[in-house]
This record gives C-alpha cells, sequence and structure tokens, in this order.
C-alpha cells in the first residue's frame, strides 16, 4: 500500500485518469518467469541504458529502421518478374509506383525524431532509425513510440501512462500501462546518468498481448508483464512524458511482426481471361507448330532448287540437310513473330484501366459520407470487376448493419421490468418513412416549386420534426424526462423496493463493473464516458440517469453519487476497488469486487445471461423465470442483453482466494491464462441474480434499403453475428433480411442433445433437421415463398463438420436468408471458405471489426467498415466503406460497370490482337513459311502501344451501358454479372472467331487487290512495304471502328480516343515516313509518295474495314431483334423516355424485375405491411386499413411509393390537424377513398400548376409527373367521376368544417372550377 | 423513386443529416469527369439505325463497285507467257540445262492487241512461284552501302554475296541485287521498232534518297557463282532504275515488275512482236514468266475483284437491309418492349 502513501505527496500533478490497483502486478513471485528466461524462445538480452554493447554480436539486434516495401533495388527485377509470371503478365510500372510510395512512407517513419539518452542524464534527438536496443527514450505527450519499449517511469508519480493502441489493434480507448515500482524513481533525466539494467525477455513474436521477461536490476530480478510494454506504433496519451527502454526494435517489434500482407486476391474474371490466355497461347502454339512444319517441308522439298536463295551457304534456319533442325528453329521464330496473338498490352491496359476505376470509386461523391468525412475507398484495384459478380454478401452484425453505439433501453430488475415499448421495428419504420418522405418531398419540390400554398411540404417538414423529436426521445430513452410518467413512477417505487430487498442495485453495479473513465462535459453537470466498449457507457450513462452518477475513478476508489431514496439528496459514496477480473470473448463476463465504505466485499459480475445463469446460486436465481421471460422479450426485440448478478464476500474467503488469484497473476509463461481462468472460476460462483438489461444497437442509415436492393440484385446476404439467436432474428427483421411471409428453418441443438454433449448424437439431430428442411424446400419450391435459415453457432460447428457441410450448404444456398448466431471469428472464416468453396460463388464479407479479419481475408472480396472499431478490418479489407449503404452503390453501380469494362475489354483485346496476329500467319503462308514479317518492325510497335490502346482504356474506364441513376432503378441488372454473360465461354470463342474473321477477310481482300497488277496510275506496282502498311490501315480501321460498335457510350473522350488514334496512324506514318530512310527503312515516304496517293489505297481501305465489321454488325442487329439483353431493352426505354412519358409502365418494369430476383411477398401483403409500419407511430393504425376491402388493397398496390406516401401524408396531416383543434375523433371520417378524392384534387391542381410552370420554364420534363400518377387511373370501387369525387368532399367539409385539410381541398377546388 | 432522390441530391435536408460538415476537406470535389457524368452520346441501334446503314452501305457500295469496274475495264492488258515458248522444242526436257548454257537464248514471240492501248504503255515482267518475300532473300541487302559509298563495306546482311574472292566487297551487295532480273524485251510493230523508255519506272524516292548519286557498281557477280544481271559499272546506282525496281522486293510469290513504258499509242488489232533474250533462270523452281503490256486507269491495272468485291458487298448489305425490313414488318420488335425484358419473359432466359 505505499502506493496511497505516495499519492498523498502530490508531487507529480495528477491527472482524473486512474488505473486500478489491481492491475499491478506483484513483484513477490519472479520464479515462474525465471525458469523460462534463457530457454529458447526466452533468449533475448536487453542491456538498457548501454546501447553500445548493443553494437556487437550476439547482442547486436536488428536497427530501428522498418522498411515495408517489397522489393530492394538488388531484388526488385527479379523478385517482381516473379510476381508477374505468376500472373501471366509483365507490368512492372504499378509496382515499382507503389513500392516507391511505400519506401518514402518508411522514409518519413524513420526519419522521426525522439529525445534518447546519449549520457550524463542528457537526453537529444534522434532518428528513429538510429535507436539501437538498449536505448533510453523519452517520449513525449501524442507521440509514437518508436520501438517497443519497457516502461521505466512517466510523468505521473505511480508510473502509470495511457497510450492509445488505434494502429495495433484499431481500438479507440486508452490503455493504461504501468512501469515496475523499482524503476519508479527514474523520473527525471539527470537520473539516467548512471542507470544500468538488464532484461531478459522472450524473442521477438507478433503476439501483441503478451510478453515475457525480466528485469535485472540493481542486482535484483523482476518479472514484467505486457504492462511494462509499450508498442511501437502506438501513441502517448494523457500523459506529459514516459521514459523507456528499447526492447525491440524495428523489425523485430511486434507491430511489424504482427503486420501480415492480406493475401492477394484475383478477380474470377482475370483468372477466367488467364484461361483465355492459355486457349490463346495454345492457338499461337498451333499456328507455330503449322509454320515450323510447313517450313521443314518446304525446306526439305524444294527450297534447294530456289537458286536465288544460295542456301548451300549454310543458313540454320533454312538448312535443307537438317530440315527438322531448321523446322524447330523456325518454330521459335514463329512463337516470338505471332506473339501479337497473345494480348499482353491487355495486362498493361487492364491494371491502367484498374487503377482509374478504383480512382473513380474513390471520387464518388454519391459515397461520401458526411458524418464521418470518408469516403469509400477502393484499397486494391485488382477486384473492381468482382463487385460486379457477387453472389453471395457474408456480413457482420454489429457496427456493420448497426451502428455500435448502445442505448441503454430496458431492464429486469427483480422480476420487473421497466422501459419504454418502443422496439426497433417501429423506429426503423419511422426511419424509412422518413426517408420517403424526402423522396416524396423532393419529388414535389420538383413538380411544383411554387406551391407553397400547398400545404405538403410544410407538413412534411412538421412532420419529419415530429419525428426526429421522437427519435431523439428514444435516443434519450435513458433520460427519465423523456418517459412518460407513469413508467418513472413505476421506476421509483421499484427502485425503492429493490433498495429495501438488496443492497445492490442493477444500476450501481452497472455504474461500478466496467473499466470506463468519466470526464466532464463543459456545459452540463452530466458527465461524458469513455470505456472499453459502447455497452459500458450505455450503462454509465443510464445509471447517471438513474441517480448513480459514477463520478471519479482513481487508482483503487471509485466515487458514486448516489441518490439516497430516504432523503431524496445526493451522497458521495465511495467503492474501494479489490479486483477486477477483465471481459475476454471466451469468458463473457467480467466481475469487479470492491469493498463498501461498511467494509463489505461484494463481488459485482455482468455478463452474457447464459454464463451467468449457469453462476447463479441456489437461491440466487429467485426471479429467474420472470427475468428469463423478460429476457426473451428483449432479445426478440432485437436488443443486446446482458445479466447482472453479485455476491458477497467474507473477508476470508476474499483473501484466500486473492493470493490464488495474485499468484496467477504474476505467472508468466503460457499457462497464466489456464491459472486465470482457473482462479476467476473460483470466485465467479454462487451468484445472485440481479436483474437483465437491454442495449439497443441502432441500425445504421439506410441499411434497410441498401439491403432490399441487394436482395433485388439476386445478392444473397448471410448475416453472421454474435449475438444470440432472438436478437439475431429481430435484427433480421429490422433490416428485411427475414420477413413475415418467409419460411424460416431454425437448425439448432435441442438442450438435452447439447447438455450430453456427444458428438454422434448432435451430428444426427443437425443431419436430421438440415434434411428435414430441406425436403421441405423441395416440396414447397414455389417462388412465392421464399425461404430463410437460421442457424445457431453449436449447430453451426456441427454443421460444418466434413461430413454434414454438404447437405448443409445446400440447403443453405437454396435459402433467401441465412443467419448465424453465435458465431465465433474463426467460425466466420470457416463458413465464408465453405461457401465460397462448396458454391463456387462470388462472396463478398463485410465486417467493422478485428473479429471480421478472418472473413474478409477468406472471401473473395473483403469490405471493411471504416467505422467505430478502428481500422483493423479497414487493413484487411480490398475495400473500405464508411457506412454500409454504401455497398448498395459500391456494387450495383460501380461493380456493374466495372465487370461490364473489364469483360468487353478484354474480349476486344483478345479480337484486336487476333485479327492483328493472325495476319501475320497468313502472310507467312505466302512466304513459304520463311518467317518473314509483312509490316515493319515500328508497325508492330506501335500498334500495341499507342495506335489501338487508349480506345480500349477509354472502353475500361467510361464505358456506361446504363447510368447509374438506371443502375439503381434495376438492380435486376447485376444478375448479369452474377451469371457472367458477358465474359462466357461462348463470348470468348464468338470474340476469337470475330477475329479471325477479320483477320481473313482483311488479309485475303488485300492480297486479291494488290497482288501482280499496277495499284497507281503510274504503273507502279506495290512491294512489301507498301503491301504492309496498306493491310496495316485496315487493321487500324477495322479494330477501332470495332470498338466504336462496341462502345454505347460516347463522350468526347471516346470520340477522341477511337478517331484520334486512326489519325494517329496517318500521322505516325507521315512521321515515320519523313525521317531520313537510314531510320525510316522501308516506311520512307510511304504515304506521301506510294500509297496516299493512290486512290485504290483509300477506296481498299474503305471495302475493307466495312466488309470486315460486316458479320459482327450483322450479329448484332440480328441479337437485337430476336432477343435483346435486359441492358438493351432498358436502353432502347431511356432512349424512348419512357421513363418520363411512361412513367406507370417503367416503375412496374422496376417492380417487376425485383419480383424476379426477390421472391417477394405477395404486394398487398407489403403494402399493407408498410402502411401500418407507418402508421405504427400512431395510435391508430386500425384507422386506415381496418375496414379496407381486398379491391383496395389491391389499388393500393397500383400505386407508386410517392403515391402512398402522399397518402400516408394526407392521413397524418389530417390527424395532425384533427389533434390540434382537439377533435382527433373527426380524423376516423376520412377513409381511404375520402383520401383519394383529395389526393386527386391535389393532383389535378398540381397538373394546372405544372402546366403553367412549364410554359414559362420550358419544364416538359415536369408536365408528365402528374400524368403518370396511378392515384388518377385505376378503381377503387365506388367513385369514379369528379362530380362523385366533388361530391364527396363538399359532403365531408359540411360536415366537417373546422378541419383545415377538407378546406384546403375545396380551397384548391374552387381554385380550379 | 431512387432517380427523385438522386436527382435533388441536397434538396430535402432529411432527418439522418445531421447539420452541416464542418471538416469536409477530403470530400471529393464535383466534376462531371470524376462523377462519370459527362454529357455521352448514347447510340441505340434501332431497327431504322440496322436497316438504314446496310441501305447506306449498298448506296454508297454499288456505285464505288461500278466504278471500279469501269476503271479496270478501261485498263488494256496484254499478258503473254513466254518461259516454255522460249526454249527451242529439242530442249523443253531439261530447261534447267538449257537456261544455264550458253546457248543462243533469242526468242521472238507476239502479242496482238486487243483494244487500242492508250500511251504511256507499261511493260512489265510477270514471274510467278518466285518468293522474293523469303525472309533470307529480303534480309540479304545493305541500305547502307546503296546509299553512300562511304559504307561500301557494310556487308555484313548480304551473306553470302557479300564479299567477292580476293577483291573486297560486292556493290550492291546481297542475294536481292545478286539475282537481277536479265531478261531484256525488244518490241517492234510492222518492223518499226518501238521505244521502251526505261527511265521513270523506279520511285524518286529510291533515286534521290535510298540509292547513291555516287555508288558505283564494283564487283557485282564477281562472287564465283553469276545469279542475274550484270551490271554497267560506270553508271552510278541512282540512275540503275531496273535494279530500283528489283530491290523493292514484291510481297507475293506472283509479282509483276515495270520494265519499262512505250509511249506511244498501240492501235486495236495490232501485232507487236517482241524480241526477247530468255536469260532468266525461273526453271529451276519451276517459275512462269510472262511479258505484260498494261495500261492504267485511276485504280490503277487490271483489278476487277475490286469493283465485285464492292458490288458483292453492297447487295448483301443490300438484301440484309431489306431482309431486316421484312422482319421489321412481319415481326416487329417495338423499341424498349418490356415483354423483352428476361423478367417478363419468364425463367430460363436471360
Amino acid at each position: 500500500m505505499h502506493e496511497s502513501s505516495r499519492r498523498t505527496r502530490g508531487k507529480v500533478r495528477w491527472s482524473k485518469l486512474y488505473s486500478f490497483s489491481c492491475l499491478r502486478p506483484h513483484t513477490s513471485d519472479p520464479d515462474s518467469a525465471q525458469e523460462l528466461i534463457g530457454q529458447p524462445g526466452f533468449s533475448r538480452v536487453v542491456f538498457c541504458n548501454e546501447p553500445q554493447l548493443h553494437k556487437r554480436k550476439p547482442y547486436k539486434y536488428t536497427s530501428n529502421s522498418v522498411s515495408t516495401k517489397k522489393y530492394t533495388a538488388v531484388t526488385f527485377l527479379p523478385k517482381a518478374l516473379f510476381e508477374q509470371f505468376r500472373r501471366v503478365a509483365n507490368f512492372m510500372l504499378k509496382e515499382a509506383v507503389e513500392d516507391w510510395y511505400r519506401f518514402l512512407q518508411d522514409l518519413n517513419v524513420n526519419n522521426r525524431t525522439v529525445k534518447a539518452h546519449a549520457e550524463n542524464g542528457l537526453f537529444v534527438d534522434k532518428l528513429w532509425r538510429e535507436i539501437s536496443v538498449g536505448d533510453v527514450v523519452k517520449v513525449k505527450k501524442d507521440e509514437y513510440f518508436s520501438s517497443d519499449l519497457l516502461l521505466l517511469s512517466s510523468s505521473y508519480e505511480d508510473g502509470v501512462c495511457y497510450v492509445e493502441t488505434m494502429n495495433l489493434d484499431g481500438e479507440t480507448s486508452l490503455k493504461i500501462k504501468r512501469c515496475l515500482e523499482v524503476t519508479l524513481h527514474l523520473n527525471e533525466d539527470e537520473k539516467f546518468s548512471e542507470f544500468k539494467a538488464t532484461t531478459r525477455c522472450e524473442d521477438p513474436n507478433p503476439s501483441l498481448y503478451t510478453f515475457v521477461g525480466n528485469l535485472e536490476f540493481e542486482s535484483k530480478i523482476y518479472p514484467l508483464s505486457p504492462a511494462q510494454i509499450l508498442l511501437r506504433d502506438s501513441k502517448l496519451r494523457n500523459t506529459d512524458y514516459v521514459y523507456g527502454a528499447v526492447i525491440f526494435s524495428g523489425h523485430n517489434t511486434k507491430v511489424v511482426r504482427n503486420s501480415t500482407m492480406s493475401p492477394s486476391k484475383r478477380s474470377r474474371l482475370e483468372k477466367k481471361m488467364d484461361k483465355v490466355i492459355y486457349l490463346l497461347f495454345s492457338m499461337l502454339l498451333l499456328i507455330s507448330l503449322v509454320t515450323s512444319i510447313g517450313s521443314s517441308v518446304v525446306i526439305k522439298s524444294d527450297v534447294s532448287q530456289w537458286w536465288y536463295l544460295s542456301l548451300e551457304d549454310s543458313d540454320p534456319l533454312f538448312d535443307p540437310s537438317n530440315p527438322s533442325k531448321s523446322g524447330f528453329l523456325q518454330f521459335i521464330r514463329a512463337l516470338i513473330l505471332y506473339g501479337y496473338l497473345i494480348p499482353i498490352s491487355l495486362y498493361v491496359s487492364i491494371e491502367i484501366v484498374k487503377m482509374l476505376q478504383a480512382r473513380f470509386i474513390n471520387k464518388d461523391k454519391k459515397m461520401y459520407d458526411e458524418a464521418t468525412c470518408k469516403s469509400v475507398q477502393a484499397r486494391t484495384s485488382n477486384l473492381n470487376e468482382e463487385l460486379g459478380q457477387v453472389e453471395i454478401i457474408l456480413s457482420d452484425k454489429t457496427g456493420t448493419l448497426t451502428c455500435n453505439q448502445m442505448e441503454f433501453r430496458k431492464c429486469s430488475i427483480a422480476g420487473f421490468s421497466y422501459g419504454g415499448n418502443i422496439n426497433e421495428v417501429d423506429i426503423a419504420a419511422s426511419k424509412r418513412m422518413n426517408t420517403e418522405t424526402e423522396a416524396y418531398r423532393s419529388s414535389i419540390d420538383q413538380s411544383d416549386t411554387t406551391s407553397q400554398s400547398l400545404e405538403m411540404s410544410g407538413f412534411s417538414v412538421v412532420d419529419i420534426i415530429a419525428q426526429q423529436a421522437i427519435l431523439r426521445g428514444h435516443e434519450n430513452a435513458v433520460n427519465s424526462n423523456a418517459r412518460n410518467s407513469r413508467l418513472s413512477d413505476v421506476r421509483k417505487e421499484s427502485v425503492i423496493k429493490v433498495i429495501k430487498g438488496f443492497n445492490f442495485r442493477d444500476e450501481r453495479v452497472m455504474a461500478l463493473c466496467h473499466t470506463g473513465i468519466p470526464f466532464e462535459d463543459g456545459q452540463t453537470d452530466k458527465l461524458k464516458y469513455e470505456a472499453e466498449s459502447p455497452e459500458e457507457v450505455a450503462f454509465l450513462i443510464a445509471s447517471q440517469e438513474f441517480g448513480f452518477q459514477f463520478f471519479q475513478r482513481t487508482q483503487s476508489l471509485m466515487t458514486l453519487k448516489e441518490l439516497d431514496p430516504s432523503s431524496g439528496k445526493q451522497v458521495k459514496r465511495e467503492y474501494k476497488l479489490l479486483n477486477l477480473l477483465e471481459f475476454s470473448s471466451s469468458r463473457k463476463r467480467m466481475s469487479v469486487i470492491v469493498r463498501d465504505e461498511d467494509g463489505k466485499i461484494y463481488l459485482l459480475c455482468k455478463g452474457a445471461d447464459s454464463i451467468i445463469f449457469d453462476r447463479l446460486a441456489e437461491n440466487g436465481g429467485a426471479y429467474l423465470e420472470s427475468t428469463t421471460s423478460h429476457l426473451s422479450n428483449y432479445a426478440e426485440d432485437g436488443f443486446r442483453t446482458l445479466a447482472f448478478a453479485y455476491r458477497a464476500l467474507e473477508l476470508a474467503e476474499y483473501e484466500q482466494w486473492n493470493s490464488i488469484f495474485t499468484q496467477a497473476r504474476t505467472t508468466v509463461g503460457p499457462e497464466r491464462e489456464e491459472l486465470l481462468e482457473h482462479a476467476t472460476e473460483m470466485i465467479e460462483k454462487e451468484l445472485i441474480l440481479l436483474g437483465v438489461v437491454a442495449v439497443e444497437d441502432k441500425l445504421q442509415k439506410g441499411v434497410l434499403e441498401c439491403i432490399d436492393k441487394l436482395a433485388q440484385a439476386g445478392i444473397k446476404i448471410w448475416l453472421l453475428t454474435g449475438d444470440k439467436k432472438e436478437t439475431a432474428i429481430n435484427i433480421g427483421f429490422s433490416c428485411s433480411l427475414l420477413r413475415q411471409d418467409m419460411k424460416q428453418f431454425h437448425v439448432c441443438l435441442s438442450k438435452e442433445t447439447e447438455s450430453k454433449n456427444h458428438l454422434k448424437d448432435m451430428k444426427e439431430e443437425i443431419l436430421h433437421q438440415i434434411e428435414s428442411s430441406y425436403q421441405v424446400m423441395c416440396q414447397d419450391n414455389n417462388k412465392d415463398s421464399p425461404f430463410a435459415l437460421v442457424v445457431d453457432g453449436r449447430a453451426l460447428e456441427i454443421a460444418l463438420k466434413s461430413d454434414v457441410r454438404g447437405q448443409f450448404l445446400q440447403l443453405a444456398v437454396n435459402c433467401a436468408s441465412v443467419i448465424c448466431c453465435r458465431v465465433s471469428p474463426k467460425q466466420k472464416a470457416l463458413i465464408t471458405r465453405l461457401v465460397k468453396k462448396h458454391t463456387g460463388k462470388t462472396t463478398l464479407a463485410i465486417g467493422d471489426g478485428a473479429n471480421d479479419v478472418g472473413m474478409i481475408h477468406e472471401a473473395d472480396i473483403g469490405v471493411g467498415i471504416s467505422g467505430m472499431e478502428g481500422m483493423q478490418a479497414v487493413m484487411a479489407s480490398d475495400f473500405s466503406l464508411p457506412q454500409f449503404r454504401f455497398l448498395e452503390r459500391l456494387l450495383i453501380v460501380h461493380g456493374h460497370w466495372c465487370y461490364k469494362r473489364i469483360s468487353k475489354m478484354v474480349l476486344y483485346s483478345v479480337y484486336k490482337n487476333i485479327a492483328f496476329g493472325l495476319t501475320l500467319f497468313y502472310y507467312e503462308i505466302l512466304t513459304n513459311f520463311s518467317g518473314d514479317s509483312l509490316y515493319d518492325d515500328w508497325y508492330m510497335v506501335v500498334f500495341n502501344v499507342f495506335l489501338t490502346s487508349m480506345p480500349v482504356i477509354s472502353l475500361g474506364v467510361f464505358e456506361q451501358d446504363v447510368s447509374s441513376d438506371v443502375c439503381l432503378q434495376f438492380p435486376s441488372l447485376y444478375r448479369q454479372g452474377q451469371r457472367n454473360i458477358f465474359f462466357s465461354w461462348s463470348r470468348v470463342v464468338g470474340w476469337i472467331l470475330n477475329g479471325i474473321v477479320a483477320a481473313s477477310v482483311i488479309f485475303l481482300a488485300n492480297v486479291y487487290i494488290f497482288s501482280a497488277a499496277a495499284f497507281r496510275q503510274e504503273g507502279h506496282v506495290a512491294d512489301i512495304t507498301q503491301f504492309g502498311a496498306i493491310m496495316y490501315t485496315c487493321i487500324i480501321w477495322t479494330v477501332n471502328c470495332q470498338i466504336a460498335l462496341i462502345i454505347t457510350h460516347f463522350t468526347w473522350i471516346q470520340h477522341l480516343f477511337i478517331w484520334g488514334s486512326i489519325l494517329l496512324w496517318y500521322i505516325f506514318a507521315l512521321a515515320y515516313g519523313a525521317l531520313p530512310p537510314d531510320y525510316s527503312q522501308r516506311g520512307f515516304k510511304i504515304l506521301t509518295e506510294s500509297i496516299g496517293a493512290a486512290p485504290l489505297y483509300w477506296v481498299a481501305t474503305f471495302l475493307v474495314t466495312t466488309a470486315a465489321l460486316l458479320p459482327y454488325f450483322t450479329h448484332i442487329a440480328v441479337q437485337r431483334l430476336l432477343s435483346p439483353m435486359d441492358d438493351h431493352i432498358i436502353r432502347e426505354m431511356k432512349h424512348c423516355k419512357k421513363d418520363v412519358t411512361e412513367n406507370q409502365m417503367w416503375l412496374r418494369e422496376q417492380r417487376n424485375s425485383q419480383r424476379s430476383t426477390q421472391p417477394s411477398p405477395p404486394p398487398a401483403a407489403a403494402y399493407e405491411a408498410k402502411i401500418s409500419q407507418a402508421f405504427s407511430h400512431m395510435d391508430n393504425r386500425q384507422d386506415i386499413l381496418g375496414n379496407n376491402s381486398p379491391e383496395i388493397i389491391r389499388w393500393l398496390c397500383n400505386l407508386s411509393e410517392s403515391e402512398l406516401d402522399m397518402l400516408i401524408r394526407l392521413k397524418s396531416l389530417i390527424l395532425h390537424r384533427a389533434k390540434v383543434i382537439g377533435h382527433d375523433e373527426l380524423a376516423k371520417n376520412f377513409d381511404l377513398p375520402t383520401l383519394r378524392s383529395i389526393g386527386l384534387l391535389l393532383m389535378e391542381y398540381l397538373k394546372g400548376k405544372v402546366k403553367d410552370l412549364s410554359q414559362v420554364q420550358g419544364l416538359t420534363k415536369l408536365v408528365a409527373f402528374p400524368e403518370c400518377c396511378n392515384l388518377l387511373k385505376g378503381n377503387p370501387g365506388e367513385d369514379s367521376s369528379m362530380e362523385e369525387l366533388k361530391a364527396c368532399i363538399g359532403i365531408d367539409e359540411r360536415k366537417r368544417p373546422t378541419k383545415r385539410p377538407g378546406e384546403e381541398a375545396t380551397k384548391l377546388k374552387k381554385q380550379r372550377f | 423513386m431512387s432517380s427523385h432522390t438522386a436527382s435533388s441530391s441536397n434538396v430535402g435536408n432529411g432527418s439522418g443529416d445531421s447539420g452541416v460538415p464542418k471538416r469536409n476537406s477530403k470530400r471529393p470535389k464535383y466534376s462531371k469527369f470524376t462523377q462519370q457524368e459527362l454529357p455521352a452520346c448514347k447510340p441505340i441501334l434501332t431497327p431504322r439505325w440496322v436497316v438504314s446503314t446496310f441501305m447506306l452501305i449498298a448506296i454508297v457500295f454499288i456505285p464505288i463497285g461500278i466504278a471500279c469496274l469501269i476503271g479496270s475495264r478501261d485498263v488494256v492488258e496484254v499478258v503473254e507467257r513466254y518461259e516454255t515458248k522460249c526454249i527451242p522444242v529439242l530442249n523443253r526436257t531439261n530447261k534447267v540445262q538449257f537456261i544455264q548454257s550458253d546457248a543462243d537464248k533469242t526468242c521472238t514471240i507476239s502479242m496482238t492487241i486487243p483494244k487500242r492501248m492508250k500511251q504511256p504503255i507499261y511493260v512489265y515482267y510477270q514471274l510467278d512461284n518466285f518468293y522474293q518475300n523469303h525472309r533470307r532473300y529480303v534480309k540479304s541487302r545493305s541500305d547502307e552501302q546503296l546509299k553512300s559509298v562511304s559504307k561500301e563495306n557494310d556487308t555484313s546482311a548480304c551473306k553470302p554475296e557479300d564479299i567477292a574472292n580476293g577483291r573486297g566487297a560486292i556493290v550492291p551487295c546481297g542475294l536481292i541485287a545478286w539475282s537481277l532480273f536479265n531478261d531484256t524485251y525488244s518490241f517492234s510493230r510492222q518492223n518499226q521498232s518501238l521505244t521502251v523508255n526505261k527511265k521513270g519506272i523506279a520511285w524518286k524516292s529510291d533515286k534521290q534518297k535510298r540509292f547513291g548519286k555516287n555508288v558505283f557498281p564494283k564487283n557485282f557477280q564477281g562472287g564465283g557463282l553469276v545469279g542475274g544481271a550484270t551490271l554497267n559499272e560506270s553508271i552510278p546506282l541512282n540512275e540503275q532504275e531496273d535494279l530500283m525496281v528489283w530491290m523493292r522486293t514484291a510481297a507475293l510469290p506472283t509479282f509483276r515488275k515495270l520494265y519499262g513504258k512505250i509511249e506511244v499509242d498501240l492501235e486495236e488489232k495490232e501485232v507487236i512482236n517482241v524480241t526477247l533474250m530468255n536469260y532468266y533462270n525461273t526453271y529451276s523452281f519451276n517459275g512462269k514468266k510472262k511479258l505484260v503490256l498494261s495500261t492504267t486507269s485511276w485504280i490503277g491495272g487490271r483489278n476487277d475483284f475490286l469493283g465485285i468485291a464492292y458490288l458483292t458487298v453492297g447487295m448483301i448489305s443490300f438484301a440484309l437491309s431489306m431482309g431486316f425490313t421484312i422482319v421489321y414488318f412481319v415481326k416487329p420488335r417495338r423499341l424498349g418492349d418490356p415483354t423483352f425484358l428476361s423478367w417478363n419473359r419468364g425463367p430460363g432466359s436471360n
């Protein structure tokens, strides 16, 4: 207890942040540590403050300089070559550039400075890379640690310091580190002049949370624990300075050891492209073989007779005496010559294109999150097109779908449940309403900007404000002011009751059993908290609201301001914190042991309900039954639940246990965990249940819509969560993964089987469940009722065993949604791998936390949410999103585009190279397989590099089959990518054939046109050079016009590139021809003197180009005629402006397309659900739907969402008005037909307004808007004529003259008629 | 619905947006380029386009085809094959032996002019089955040497015709020059000789740039075997037009080369007598030799292929355009007809 005595001196400025004394290792029992030190794996010796000793072996360790670049100047070429050959690619520039950036980054890091001890207590600036092991460094507030340090002392008297490990594990919370007591006094510069110590510790390893070692100081040995180790790349916070000795430097530091390159992933398309390349390669081999055999035969038979070749003189390539050798050499030459068949340049283009695509993704404004100021980042550009083929999304829940901002919602104490009855679904629904209101409002704004008199928009704003108020109320649910008074009364009562019954209450446990640190909020008297988990913050805030304000935390003392129920005054109570048993995912609980002011010792425990329930004392579960039912209610509402329990300890019992625990804590070595586990088990038992609390994890903005859209795109979503089944199911409902009409299959172990823990039985049970589910599925295989599968973690474990796996995955893959609950990170990764392997479908894993890293690595595409939980997932991911909702645009727009772009690009490149390469082969036949090339060398070089590359890149970067709006309106277009119809083998073969046709047409036509006879009026005949240049011109024209036929989206860039490329050829030919003949050789004055002046050249180019493109053009014309694809039709519809003129049809098709991908509930049910959702926050939800006939419902279904919205708005407006005037009951009279009548009148009015407007501003588009409203069409039953409607309204008005909406309608009517 | 929200990005400040963000430095800047919203033309392949494209091709191609055919038919071409004719009947069993012997190889053939030929009449020799495009042959030359005296010894590419035994480099070196065509023709009509102008048959650029004016033949045909013609060593290379023509290697194994021009008109039915010296050995490789007299038109020599090809493509296009028209009438597909969308066509189809 020397701690407290020193504290009173208060020499150093005390921070309000304090650690727990129980964290301090006791130094009395260092023996266990000693055993390991010096053993293999624990051999490191560090002489603190004597870095000079580390200059020589064996104590010379790596320098502190760190290099993350892959290559060095020496290894770049071989390594990069290897990398590239592995990919059948040859593009090194990108790697070089990326590595250069890494190098610059390293340089920057290595050149940071830190104060290091020079001598005689003098600390001087030293570069990071010059720091060596043994150095003593002084790190100041908000600086990063340069290496792994042994903490010697800090600016705080008790030697603690706070570090932020954001860069290591992504956790933003502060961690407390504490030095050994023996080094406490070393807290000034001068004291280091004489300091010497030796550390023996483990060898460098990547484990961030363990450290084994000891410190030999003043000839005594002290054990070290992770609490003394400051890791590189973490940051000093809230502490002025620390002194530390360098233990690990540079590449030996744990963080560097820990950084693993994420597996390099390649997209499916690219893998298939490799196969296409192999196909082309075999074509190449084949024609080379033909050439080589041909040449051998020719040489053998009659070349010797060709005296003009003078073959007596040996030329190994044409050696009549050894035709096979010549043939072989010809084969090699042919391979090189026809190499143009392999679109090597394609790899280069693809790299460039993907880089640009990634830039576009990064720059997309619609994927920028204003709240976090982050945008979507494509961290690798390899997978852009894979985004267009995703079939299964495996999603984490917390932090991914939900905000990971916990709100205290409900609690059950002593068998009574408290808390409002607003649930997640309601909020989700009202949120949804809001976005739709917005949509509607914007449509109103668009169509009638001047209609202020139309109270619609004004009302919407009011409504939104009201809803926000409600939502805010929810958000501050902990704020008892916002609660209704009944509840507060009950609460007070119960609080008193509970206090009578127990000495400890839920809230107090909440207030004490945590790791949080309070800090003051400037404005209010309320405190804010920082803690390890957001739940704890929620609890602390809640308990503060309940009158138990966690006020101060010191080393071992927690102070609460409590509301004394008897006096109603706040009293300060102090609790001595004796031990803290930390939370871990395996323990699923945490406990504190405290001593209150009366000297009683209590163990307070919170944790997962199942864990706590298992540890209750026999009489501890007094309210178990009611609590359990509350618990399941909470879970059904989608809340996270935690149970609280306590236990009173006798002093003797505590002390006995404490010694065991202390011993376990100070143990160094692998068995430490086990000992600790054992120790905690000893004390965390015989608990008395206090109650359970429910915390809500809010859904992220836009998750619902996003999931809807993804489902419409035919993507299956698997939810992998650690939550319990009920919670998971409810979240499933709230984010529309599950719907009421879905048939749910549950695979879980029954209690009996689970308790028996007999593997074989469990397996049988699971298998049985799977099989029966599958049978149901097969029998009931009509499209209208989709299936959902819910699997429990335990069951999953068994279901993933090799012999059950097949059936399980078969079942799972056929379900529209799959929810796996209670899964561990490892299982997440395993599921991902199995799904990927078993189904062969493209999987995308999305998550935000460290627990999702495995799954992100495993999936074809890993997506990290750069949200609350830091960077771990993001670092592992291929794409990072600030919010889940951006996934929609990323996949459906960018993924779709990139997929089409890349596939078109690959196919075109294949075509292009075949068209070019084959002409070389054809010519070879005419040269008797001698290996001569038709084209000038420079033509061959510039073909792929300049003359045809830019159009390909523009295709790959700018092509859009449909605009982003349409992509989102027709998510089912995404199916094209999933089915991979743009890169199917038939397409590949088709394009190869097209290439062959083009090459044949070009070659044959040219041969016949330019053979023998003169090609100019001057009587000249064409020689090789001219013939080659003419043919080359034809090819340039053909391939560039071909790409113009492929491209569907011409901006000026495409025009520039395509026509520019053709022009460039002529420019090139001119420039090349203008060079002196020494350089231009055969190309000298080719265009100006010979071919350019010949009309035949131009006429032939025209003919050949047209003829070569005719087959393709005919093909697409026939295809468009007979079996157009969806994107063609939609483009045509868009082209005919049908989205405006025939909006009804446009919207209907959108809905139809959704049905094709998403077996959705019958529309009536959906709308009914929607309407009831919309009204769920109002009391009289029956009003609008209560007595509606099926016809009306059917009619409702014809309405577009915004129209429906308008009806709902109208009703809300009426309700609102009725409330304002104090006659709520009047609202009931506005039934659906009446609403429709009002709506109709409004629309008529709107139409008039719009027409007036359009005359002024020429907004023709807007005129169409009211036209396309289904509201005016269709017949709900009774009233159809305008007169009847008027009558209807008129009656309404007479009946309720005070009614504003009625008035409104009448006013409008009067204006109109 | 999303179109509304998308097009009015920030109109309705809804519930979710938590006010105006203060720090938005990372916010992507809006530009039509980065947002991929550049104005674009999005052509649709409508039936009208299809039909009119084919029709346009037909309309353009058929006249061009006719023009080409007319152009080609304007050309009068007389071809006389003589490689067998010019071997005495007795020697025809072993032509190679005859051609390599020192026997008199003078030969007279006559050509009848089918149609009036206007001057200039180009005289060509046509060789068949002669692979001037053979790689070994094509590479066997030295452009440097042809151009300047100083590069005379630049003969590395010319093997085996690079150096005459002991007498230094051969100019012009290489197989191409060595195998220079050496049949000669002299024309006469009604015993009145016709002048053949052998000037102006080579490309101007050859004369001016590629063949040096002070480079004279040297040691030519002096390297053991004699290949083809010899060159007058007093005439610089840039005036040896036959050589220049020959050195422009042909692309195909059947080729014509310009021999000279006859600059008088030849009348119909006129008989031209050609006295030719049949020196060139095409017999080893069964090559044909032809003498060609031809006029030219704007498309060059006689070449029906081009016209026929144009007509064919034009006709096909016409037929296709008719075909598509009929199909569009018989089985019309309304543009943007939603019934063709995959989800309206039932399962199984795209």
